[in-house]
């Protein structure tokens, strides 16, 4: 199992920290450490997590209008997105459905840099080449990728850099930490203020022993990651969305850019674009629910949903145990026609109730400036 | 006296003929921070092997296997509001008790040294 596994540049921190590993996406990545999932999780949310997201991948799109030509591939707004600002993005697919969730950065009048899912790098990259001929598609292999959340986030970065300080969501910057040279944005994956980090694999070490002299500052795991992106609601490419699932049934309309839509400047003009818009303007016969479960059994991912009747009515995308909220908590697909008010899960042949909630669980934190 | 599975249980074998049952601290460190447990009914009936009871951490929902046969007598209710007592010490929270069918299975089973070669293995 573990013959062919990759390494990022933080294996020996990881293993010095204690982490437990797992494979993940072609790496052996740390799912834990000594602390464990729980605690870490409510340490990011009071203090700070560093997270290593280095599996990800960091790609270089540039060329003359490579705006206008990534914008064929994403329902998004590209062309109007401001320098140095983010944006979150979808590859769509023909059929309105997902190849992958992005992020999106505009660096330069030619040049654009994303963050694709480990998962789904090389088909991207791929992608990216096949369709957008007249750009180069740079797969960063030199790079690592720390994420720094939680509500300490910003104390511990303005002491490195007052312009981090400053940064909003969503806002990016080539930025010298203690002597390095990183690309930071300012976004992340767990609801809380944060950046994300990308540096050179000869700095990354060095960059990450920085951070984690503060004393506020913790290696946080993959484990945690996923419980805090799901108590902030954030939809996990090959959960809640997927080739088979459009942004608009994972009730992500917001990520369709106005400039994009029926209505837009620059409607269409995207792969799927017409089921998207016929979906936007029709409804969709799925949505995605958010429910607290009854109780206290953890209802996980791929647990069948029912109505009062037992009839199916959908699946659990997401799926444990918020350590915030000290309750069970769930992401489903679920079929529009039946009533939000009887819904069960199945576990273990027994009926849950699950509570339908509004995302997200825990209120995100971002900082939008003042 | 005291007795472990490969499946990671500790079984006390008490002066009635009664068995208490717990997991080990290595099943408690590798399942991570307990939020549930599933304990059996009182008068259930086990058999070993079957899988009697379902502990899910944070990251997984795992079953307990019975180590021996019997009937479960007494389930360890504090874990219903607290699972997390298994975390903070594993031997000194038992999970149910099973008045024994047959004493001999737990020859079966491994004395601690032996449990520790066997994590050690591992």
């Amino acid at each position: 199992m573990s013959e062919n596994l990759l390494f990022t540049p933080f294996y020996r921190l990881h293993e010095l920290a204690g982490a437990k590993f797992v494979p993940f996406a072609g790496f052996s990545m740390p799912i834990q450490y000594e602390l464990g999932i729980k605690k870490e999780h409510l340490h990011t949310r009071e203090k700070a997590g560093l997270f290593d997201v280095s599996h990800m991948g960091q790609v270089r799109l540039t060329g003359k209008n490579v705006k206008q030509e990534l914008e064929k591939l994403v329902p998004v707004d590209i062309l109007d997105l401001p320098l140095m600002k983010q944006r979150y993005a979808l590859f769509t697919n023909e059929q309105g459905g997902v190849l992958d969730d992005l992020m999106v950065t505009n660096v330069g009048d030619e040049e654009l840099f994303l963050v694709v899912n480990a998962a789904c790098k090389e088909a991207d990259v791929a992608y990216l080449k096949a369709k957008l001929t007249d750009c180069e598609v740079t797969l960063f292999e030199d790079k690592a990728l720390l994420a720094l959340q939680g509500a300490k986030a910003r104390e511990v970065m303005a002491k490195l850099s007052p312009e981090a300080a400053r940064m909003t969501f969503m806002e990016a910057s080539n930025l010298t930490l203690s002597g390095i040279k990183c690309f930071v944005t300012c976004s992340g994956y767990t609801g809380e203020d944060g950046y994300e980090i990308s540096v050179d694999n000869d700095d990354a070490e060095r960059l990450a022993k920085v951070l984690l002299d503060f004393s506020d500052v913790e290696w946080i795991g993959l484990g945690a990651r996923d419980s805090l992106r799901l108590e902030a609601g954030l939809c996990l490419y090959g959960h809640e969305l997927s080739a088979e699932i459009s942004p608009v049934e994972a009730g992500i309309r917001w990520a369709i850019s106005k400039a994009r839509r029926a209505d837009g400047i620059r409607a269409g003009g995207y792969q799927g674009a017409d089921i998207i818009m016929k979906q936007m303007n029709e409804g969709t016969a799925f949505k995605k629910l958010a429910f607290i479960a009854q109780g206290k059994a953890p209802v996980r991912d791929g647990s069948i949903l029912v109505d009062e009747h037992n009839q199916e009515i959908g699946v659990v995308t997401s799926g444990g145990y918020s350590p915030s909220l000290s309750v069970p908590i769930a992401l489903g697909r679920v079929e529009t026609s039946y009533s939000e008010s009887n819904i069960f899960a199945l576990v273990r042949n027994k009926k849950i109730a699950m509570k339908v909630v509004k995302l997200p669980f825990v209120k995100q934190k971002y900082y939008r400036g003042v | 006296m005291l007795h472990f599975s490969e499946d990671h249980e500790w079984i006390l074998l008490e002066e009635d003929g009664t068995a208490t049952i717990g997991i080990t601290e290595f099943a408690q460190q590798q399942l991570g921070d307990l939020v549930y447990i599933e304990l059996p009914e009182v008068d259930d009936e086990i058999e070993q092997g079957d899988d009697i009871c379902v502990i899910e951490s944070v990251k997984s929902a795992s079953d307990l296997i019975a180590p021996v046969c019997g009937t479960v007598i007494e389930v360890n209710e504090d874990l219903e509001d607290s699972p997390e007592l298994i975390n903070d010490s594993a031997m000194s929270h038992w999970i149910l008790k099973v008045k024994l069918k047959d004493p001999s299975q737990l020859k079966d089973l491994m004395d601690e040294q032996a449990y520790q070669e066997c994590i050690e293995e591992a």
